[in-house]
This record gives structure tokens, C-alpha cells and sequence, in this order.
């Protein structure tokens, strides 16, 4: 290349220049590295801290652990709520992209019933954007295989293994143990108000009847944590620290679910409710209430069609054992007898003459005894063993309602009976201040004779009856009807102590006997109204009979079971009690429009007994359904 | 030069292979430590360090290739080199192959590479050619071809768009006018009219990634998932590090992956995780080791050309530091250049390189260049 210049290059003049500049450039340099490390010094040194926190923010998460929940066992041991590991799929609305494009994906990769989409959506509106909400329960092993191979197009969906619980005996425990389900606002609005909602922080299902909801605090356990290290995904590297859940309580109940079982053969038929009570400790060997229904529907959340069909005329989600109210009738006549006894109104030896209606001085209107020509001369003993209504008007009127109302609700009547559960109803013992508070009306002398025979205002629940019953034979002693029979602590059953309230106290003891001896005729005597139901019992069992009207039938009109409609037919009721000289069970029955007592209620209330007594029978209850669930 | 060793009859074993051994056992330190923090942020992968010691290993080939060969062919090949480069940045944009949006790829049915690498090394050499023709310092219209020389290629590769390397390529050409005594005046007004040109670039020149990019820069928590998200994290991995590090293998943000491009264009926070200030001082000392050594070479360079293109290749390699390291921590705006030397991968490196060969060839073979 030709060089055009013709000026003398000053080469050192050149090389100072250069050099010059090139120390400058250095110079330059050093002011920028200078900012860059008082930057660098700044983040790393001055707030060092600060950036410490943040990078442990990322990298480190607490994830609460779900303590397992206690198992429920009946009094022999016997599993009457446990955990079983289920599959669900699992939706976080938060890291979901395109929400109805997965959902349609899904749909087609493993079948959503239209039913579970509705049901999603639902629970979608109710739900905080970042909880994972379950699109489909229950996934068998093919499906879960199959999302596995999936799940990498389906960012926020997942498939979730968690222990869910189960009751193998479905719709036999239904009222007494209730179930769990979805913790719903509601139930973390409580949560929170009792300072709970940390401890629930992992936790899917809580109790939302019966003994779940009741013995919840026990039943569900301690949360625990997990210190997790996470990537940028979320997912987890590795557990930096642990600690476990403390379960909740294994719980054993004082039923017997054999019995249980019996009954709920027996009762098939029938809209009503038996409770057996063990007398000697308040103990509920056996509450069932029919219809019932299975709870394992609602644990997984039921669906709105399943739900719809529970809304039925025949009401199953009512616990007719502590819930239901129906008219005592003459299953009340010992109690009755026994206060007049201990006010002096009457004597053991106290007689009148059953014509077969009962007339009131200046009342127009006569009160028919059920036996239609009467009972003749009768006693207090041959009025209970006859179930005389006559009677029983005269020594109602005698009494009078303010002391009827005063001593009956000694034996729990109008009260709630204390049991462990919230489903209950205390039901209705009239006074004359009740009927003034609730309808504005005055206390008619009437209202006094009807009460007098167990019907009219006042209403029971059969478990009110079968505590009542319980003070009976227990000449006295009073004990809370309890569920609950104790806990499992390390392999040993801690039993929970019975609950005593203070003892009714007589003037006069012997009248306990009269009464009990009452009892006794009723079902072992010639004339007893259960003699036929519980002819050769291999036990001796003392009750009374009970029936029910519904709808009053006017003066002159007969009874006709087969013309009136169904559901005006008469409550049948029984209460007993075996064995009558040492008492280990009481049995109430409560049978819903079935008719008489007698030949009803006390036939049920003999099976619920000879089952109880006879051990390898209820064995065989036992075998017979499990193989049945299978 | 007044130095004794200048004699013909006591050239080292180095020189004769013209090999600058203190540059060459800084580079190889380097990129030694590149290889030790490229394992921790791949995932302790050592198919990415097998990979990187091949490139390495084509890399030193292609330095000492080119440190064989005197600044004098260089000198009189510069200018078809700077043509060509131009013509094949004009194909890139004409036929360039686009990968990550950007058209920088020329597919030669072989091989792809990137005709801007070239110009990284062309540029410089364009311009010392053309401001050593003429006596130093550089008269005015000198200086404003000399400019468009600088622009042409620059702008050329911004509009691929890559601002990283035009950013590069412009400062490699502009450094050989300061080198050269571009009077203070002069870089006084350009300063003020570049002031003022910032907004017409904003509005008509940059991209809206680009824009998005500096807006990030300035406001990095206005948007923490998006662009925000490379620059926050970057930042808590280094600040993170503390004083002495978190130790090898055990920096959290990019062993659990919460920094983005970790072994490539965010290297540095990586290490600055796991060795910390200390660590980075180190690293800077190295770097600026590197840095002297180069200016050494340039300024013991006889000849104009030489000492412009060494001068040159030795500040845009700090450059390349600064920008990287500024744009890691959050000084300036996120801008694709990797760390030089320690970043896994890039043509670049083989660029970079081939830099260092020329400043080799002109440190060892100033003797021969003088004696012509």
C-alpha cells in the first residue's frame, strides 16, 4: 500500500502520547472498577443480611404435616373408623395456566364426570386461589399411572396419595359417629376464632357429626413441620428438618357395633331409633336411627344428587335417637307413679275404678282409657302392668302439673341428657311458664290429664327415655349417658370415668321397688302388657309399653289402624331393662307410626336383649356382615 | 526500548514460539477457575466440562496459530478483513439464520458462525491501520472516518439485533481513537451530542426488548417475574455470598437453579455466591493481571499499528469484564455478554483468543518488527 505521508513521523513524541493515554485508560479503568466493587462491597458485605434472608426465602419452605387422625374402636376393639390411603387429583388454581384447557385435557386423559366438574367449579369460588382443590377422588392405581405419565403437561395438577377415612360399617354408625368432611369457610372461621386454624394448616377433612365432630380436639392430633429446601419449581430437594405430627387419639366408644348391627336388622322397616344404655355406668352400648345413610359419601364430598336424595320425606339426616321428639305415652307411667308415691298422693295400696273414661268435675269432655270398657279395680303396680290410663289421668290431676314438671326433669326430661354429641334435643317437659312463653296461653287442667299419660305437650327423645330408665333401676344413681369409653394410650385402653351426676334422692326408697316391681309385671305378669312379647326369655326383664297417638281421635271415633294413613298411625314405644334383678343393659325403642307398643316396639326391644345376653348369637351378627362388605 | 534482552543471540524458548508467558498463565488460571464454577452452576455436569475443554483446547490452538504470525501481515491484511467482515454482516441480514429472535447466524452449509465475531477483531485492526497511516495525534477528518468506520459495523450488528457485541465493537474502534490522542476537546463535544442522541435512539433505533431491558435495569422489582426476575435473583445469589462465600458446590441460588443462565452470561453471580467478596477480588486481581500485561504489550510496541490494536484489544477485554460484571450486579442493564474467559461456551471465546494471539505475536515479535 503506498504511503502518501510525507511529514517525518516523531515516533518517541508518538510513544509518550500513547503511553499517556494508555494511563488515563488504566486510570479510567480504576475509577470504573472502583464502582463496581463499592457495588459489589454494597450487596455483599453492607447487605449481606438482607440478601441472606432472600436467598433463604427462596430456597426454604415450611410445609405442615397432617397429624394422622385417631381411629375409633368399638368396645371390643373392633375398628369402626379408620384411614385408608386414597388417591386424589388435585388442582392449584394459582399455577394453573389456562384453567379450562386443563380441565378439558383432563377430562379426556381420565374420565370427569360431569357431576365432579360442577362440584369443581363450585368448590372453586369457595376456595383461596392457592389451595389445591380435588377435581376427581379415588383414582385407582391404572389412573394414577396414567396422569404420572402425563404430568408434565399439566403444571399445578397433581395427584395427591393422603390417608382418608373410612368407615367399614357405613350407614350401621351413621348418627353416632358421624363423619369428616371438607373443612368449609365456616369451619376455619371457627378454627380460626379458636386460635386452630396452624394446627389444621395441612389438615383436609374435620369432624362434621357425631363423635368425629364432637371428640374432634382429641381425634385430630398436633400438626408437625417439615423445614423443606425447594427449586426454583417448588420442588423439594431435600427435608432440613422434621418435625413429626403428634396423632390424634385413638378413641374407643362404649358401643358394641354387634348390637348396633341387630338392631339395624330389626329396624329396617321402620323410621325410629333404639338406644341401649349399660345402666351401671351411662354407657351407649348401641343408638341407632333409622333411615340412616352412608357417611363415606360425605367424606370425599358428596355429590348434589347423592345429597338431594338424603333430603327425603323420611329425613335420615335427623338422629332420631337424640334428636327426634315424639311423645313419651305411657312409657312414662313409672315415673309418674313413682312421684306420686314420694308426694303422698298415692300408696302401694291405693285403688280405683277403671270404667274406662275419666271424667273431670265441670269438663264435659271424658278421657278414655285405651281398653275401651276399663280396667276395673286397679292398683299403682296392676295400672303400670296393665298400662291403666284412667289412673294415670286421676294421678296426674292429683299432682298436678307444677310438681310433675318440678320432679320429672330430675330424671332428665326437657334437658339435654349430656351425651357426647352435638345433635341433640332437649326436647320438650311442659310447665306452666313454658306454655305461657311459647304459645301465650294459660294452663289448662287438661293439659295436666293428657301429660299424665306421656302425651299432649310433652315430648321426648328415646334418649331422654333410656337415661329416665337408667335413674330407675339405679334406684336413683345418675349417670351421663357417654359415648366415649376411653382412649388408647400405648397399647392400653385409659378408660374414660363414667359420668355421676348427684343421686334422686327418695323419701321414701321402697318406692323404687314398687315401681321396678311394676316393671316387672308389665313383662312377666299374666296381665302384662310385654308379657307376650317377651315369653320365655332365658333372662328376666322388666319394661313398660308405650303407645303413641299422633293426631287426637275424636270422642266416639274407633281406632282403625288399617283406614288411616300411614303416617298418622300411632308411635310404638318400649323402654326395659334386663337382667330385672341386676341390670346391665336398658333398652328404649322408638318406632315411628309402626302402632302399638306392645306388639311393635317391645318384640324389637326382646331381639336387642336376647342378642345382648346371648354372646355367640351376636358373634355371629358380627361375621355375617362383615362378609357382606366384602 | 533500552532493554538488554533485545538481543538476537538470547531469545527464550517462549519468545521463539512467541508465546507471552505471564499472559498465557494468566489466561489459563482463568479459565481454570471458569472451569471449577461452570461445574458447580451446570449441576456438577462433566459433559459440559468436557465440552468446554474441547473449545478450550480449539481456543489456545487458534491464539497460538495466530501469536505465529507477525503484526506486520496483520497490519496489511486489515483492511480486506474489514471488508469482508462488512460484507458478511451485510449476508447475515440479507439470508442470517434467526435463533432467540435475533439474526446474528450464517449458515456456510458447514459451519454457522457469527460474521460479527470477526469484527471484533477487524474493527480494531480497520482502525489502527487507518489512524497509523498518518501521524498521531489523528487530524480531525481522520477521526470522523475513522467514526464511520466504527458505525458502519456497529450499527449493522445492533439492528440484528445484538447490542452486547456492537457495544463491544464499538468501543474496541472508538478506544484506538483515544489511544491515538483524539484531542479532549473533541471527546468533550461528542460526549454532549451523544447525550443528546440518547432519545432519538430510544424512540426510533431501539428495540422493545431493548427498551424492556433498560426500563428492567432501572426498576428491576416493577416486574420480579418477568425481566426483573434474571436481575433480582442474580443480585440475592451475590449479595447472598457474603463476605467469604457460601464454598464451592454450595451456593443455593444456582445449585436450585433460581438464577437463570448460570454457566453462560451469569457466571459471575454464581461465583460471587460461592466465593464471595474475597473471591471476587481474587477474580479481579487476575483480570486486571491480564489487563497490565496487555498494556504492557501495547505500550512496548514499537510500532503505531501495534500499539493501537494491543491497546485496543486489551481495553475491550476489560470492557467485556465490566460489562458483564456490572450487568450481573445490577449496575447496568442486562446486555448478552458473557464473562470473558470464564463463561461456558460462545464463539466468542475462540475470538477473544484469537485477540490474545494477536497481542502475543506483537509483544514477541517486536524485535523482528524493529529491525525492518
Amino acid at each position: 500500500m503506498p504511503v502518501k505521508r510525507i511529514t517525518i513521523r516523531d515516533h518517541s513524541a508518538e510513544a509518550n502520547l500513547f503511553a499517556r493515554r494508555s494511563l488515563i485508560a488504566l486510570l479510567g479503568i480504576g475509577a470504573l472498577l472502583f464502582v463496581l466493587v463499592s457495588n459489589l462491597y454494597y450487596l455483599q458485605v453492607t447487605r449481606f443480611q438482607d440478601y441472606q434472608t432472600r436467598s433463604n426465602g427462596n430456597r426454604i419452605k415450611i410445609l405442615p404435616v397432617a397429624p394422622n387422625r385417631g381411629l375409633i374402636y368399638d368396645r371390643n376393639g373392633v375398628l369402626l373408623a379408620e384411614n385408608r390411603p386414597s388417591f386424589s387429583l388435585e388442582v392449584i388454581p394459582e399455577e394453573v395456566e389456562d384453567l379450562d384447557a386443563t380441565l378439558a385435557a383432563l377430562s379426556d386423559l381420565l374420565s370427569i364426570s360431569v357431576e365432579e366438574m360442577e362440584d369443581f367449579r363450585q368448590e372453586l369460588k369457595s376456595q383461596r386461589r392457592f389451595k389445591p382443590v380435588a377435581l376427581r377422588n379415588r383414582l385407582t392405581e391404572q389412573e394414577v399411572a396414567l396422569f404420572a405419565a402425563n404430568q408434565h403437561k399439566y403444571p399445578g395438577v397433581s395427584v395427591e396419595a393422603r390417608l382418608t377415612r373410612h368407615y367399614p360399617y357405613g350407614e350401621t354408625l351413621t348418627h353416632m359417629l358421624g363423619y369428616v368432611s371438607k373443612i368449609n369457610k365456616r369451619d376455619l372461621q371457627k378454627l380460626t376464632e379458636a386460635g386452630q386454624e396452624d394446627n389444621y394448616a395441612a389438615t383436609y377433612n374435620i369432624g362434621k357429626l357425631g363423635v368425629e365432630k364432637f371428640h374432634e380436639d382429641s381425634l385430630h392430633g398436633v400438626v408437625g413441620y417439615q423445614e423443606v429446601e425447594v427449586n426454583n419449581q417448588g420442588r423439594i430437594i431435600r427435608t432440613l428438618e422434621f418435625q413429626p405430627p403428634v396423632p390424634g387419639e385413638d378413641l374407643v366408644l362404649n358401643v358394641d357395633v354387634r348390637l348396633q348391627q341387630v338392631i339395624r336388622n330389626l329396624m329396617e322397616n321402620y323410621r325410629g331409633s333404639v338406644v341401649a344404655i349399660d345402666p351401671r355406668d351411662g354407657g351407649v352400648l348401641a343408638l341407632y336411627s333409622n333411615p340412616s345413610y352412608d357417611p363415606n359419601l360425605f367424606v370425599h364430598g358428596i355429590s348434589s344428587k347423592a345429597y338431594a336424595k338424603l333430603q327425603s320425606n323420611d329425613s335420615p339426616l335427623l338422629n332420631r335417637a337424640t334428636q327426634g321428639q315424639y311423645p313419651p305415652a305411657s312409657t312414662v307411667k313409672p315415673h309418674l307413679a313413682l312421684l306420686g308415691l314420694e308426694e303422698g298422693v298415692i300408696t302401694p295400696q291405693t285403688r280405683l275404678f277403671d270404667r274406662g273414661t275419666y271424667q273431670l268435675k265441670n269438663v264435659q269432655r271424658p278421657w278414655r282409657d285405651w281398653k275401651k270398657w276399663g280396667h276395673g279395680w286397679v292398683d299403682v303396680t296392676k295400672a303400670i302392668e296393665v298400662s291403666c290410663d284412667t289412673f294415670f289421668y286421676d294421678l296426674a290431676y292429683r299432682l298436678g302439673i307444677d310438681s310433675i314438671s318440678t320432679l320429672m326433669s330430675e330424671f332428665g326430661f326437657g334437658d339435654y341428657t349430656g351425651i357426647d354429641l352435638y345433635e341433640e334435643s332437649d326436647a320438650n317437659l311442659p310447665s306452666r311458664g313454658w306454655k305461657r312463653a311459647r304459645h301465650n296461653q294459660p294452663w289448662y287442667i287438661g293439659d295436666t290429664i293428657n301429660v299424665g299419660i306421656g302425651q299432649g305437650l310433652w315430648t321426648t327423645t328415646p334418649l331422654q327415655l333410656a337415661k329416665s330408665v337408667t335413674v330407675l333401676v339405679n334406684k336413683g344413681t345418675r349417670y351421663v349417658p357417654q359415648l366415649l369409653r376411653g382412649r388408647y394410650q400405648e397399647g392400653q385402653i385409659v378408660a374414660t370415668p363414667p359420668k355421676e351426676l348427684a343421686p334422686m334422692q327418695l323419701k321414701d326408697p321402697l318406692n323404687w321397688e314398687v315401681v321396678l316391681d311394676a316393671m316387672y309385671g308389665t313383662v312377666n305378669r299374666e296381665h302384662g302388657t310385654a308379657r307376650k312379647a317377651f315369653i320365655d326369655t332365658p333372662y328376666v326383664s322388666a319394661g313398660k309399653t308405650g303407645t303413641a297417638q299422633v293426631i287426637s281421635i275424636a270422642e266416639d271415633e274407633e281406632y282403625d289402624a288399617e283406614k288411616i294413613a300411614e303416617r298418622h298411625r300411632d308411635n310404638a314405644m318400649y323402654i326395659g331393662y334386663a337382667p330385672y334383678d341386676n341390670p346391665q343393659i336398658v333398652v328404649t325403642v322408638a318406632m315411628e307410626n309402626a302402632g302399638g307398643g306392645s306388639s311393635q316396639a317391645a318384640p324389637i326391644a326382646r331381639a336387642v336383649m336376647d342378642y345382648y345376653f346371648d354372646k355367640d348369637k351376636l358373634n355371629l351378627v358380627l361375621n355375617k356382615n362383615e362378609t357382606q362388605q366384602d | 526500548m533500552k532493554r538488554s534482552r533485545i538481543d538476537p543471540n538470547r531469545v527464550s524458548l517462549w519468545q521463539r514460539l512467541h508465546i507471552d508467558l505471564p499472559l498465557l498463565l494468566g489466561l489459563l488460571v482463568l479459565m481454570g477457575v471458569g472451569l471449577f464454577v461452570i461445574f458447580s452452576a451446570g449441576g456438577q455436569d462433566w459433559d459440559l466440562i468436557n465440552r468446554q475443554l474441547v473449545r478450550l483446547a480449539i481456543a489456545l490452538a487458534v491464539m497460538i496459530l495466530v501469536a505465529q504470525i507477525p503484526p506486520l501481515v496483520y497490519r496489511s491484511l486489515s483492511i480486506h478483513f474489514y471488508i469482508a467482515g462488512l460484507l458478511l454482516l451485510v449476508a447475515v441480514l440479507a439470508f442470517g439464520d434467526i435463533g432467540k429472535g435475533a439474526q446474528r447466524w450464517l449458515d456456510l452449509g458447514f459451519m454457522r458462525f457469527q460474521p460479527s465475531e470477526i469484527m471484533k477483531l477487524a474493527v480494531p485492526m480497520m482502525m489502527a491501520w487507518y489512524i497509523s497511516r498518518y501521524n498521531l495525534p489523528p487530524r480531525f477528518m481522520h477521526i470522523l472516518a475513522g467514526f464511520v468506520l466504527v458505525m458502519v459495523p456497529t450499527l449493522l450488528i445492533a439492528k440484528q439485533p445484538d447490542l452486547g457485541t456492537s457495544l463491544l465493537i464499538a468501543s474496541s474502534g472508538l478506544f484506538v481513537l483515544f489511544l491515538a490522542g483524539v484531542s479532549w476537546k473533541l471527546i468533550g463535544s461528542v460526549a454532549v451530542l451523544l447525550s443528546g442522541f440518547t432519545p432519538i435512539m430510544w424512540f426510533f433505533l431501539m428495540q422493545d426488548y431493548q427498551k424492556q431491558r433498560v426500563l428492567t435495569f432501572l426498576n428491576p422489582e416493577s416486574d420480579p417475574l418477568g425481566s426483573g426476575y434474571h436481575i433480582i435473583q442474580s443480585k440475592i445469589a451475590i449479595g447472598s455470598g457474603g463476605y467469604s462465600g457460601k464454598g464451592w458446590l454450595h451456593g443455593t441460588q444456582s445449585q436450585l437453579e433460581f438464577l437463570p443462565e448460570r454457566h453462560t452470561d451469569f457466571i459471575f453471580a454464581v461465583f460471587s455466591e460461592e466465593f464471595g467478596f474475597v473471591g471476587i477480588l481474587a477474580l479481579l486481581v487476575l483480570y486486571g493481571f491480564i489487563l497490565i500485561r496487555g498494556m504492557t504489550i501495547a505500550m512496548r510496541a514499537q510500532e503505531a499499528y501495534s500499539k493501537l490494536l494491543a491497546g485496543s484489544i486489551t481495553l475491550t477485554f476489560f470492557v467485556y469484564v465490566f460489562v458483564n460484571m456490572g450487568m450481573v450486579s445490577g449496575i447496568l442493564p442486562v446486555v448478552g455478554v458473557p464473562l470473558p474467559l470464564v463463561s461456558y461456551g460462545g464463539t466468542s471465546m475462540v475470538t477473544l483468543l484469537a485477540g490474545f494471539g494477536m497481542l502475543m505475536s506483537i509483544g514477541t515479535q517486536r524485535r523482528l518488527l524493529s529491525r525492518q
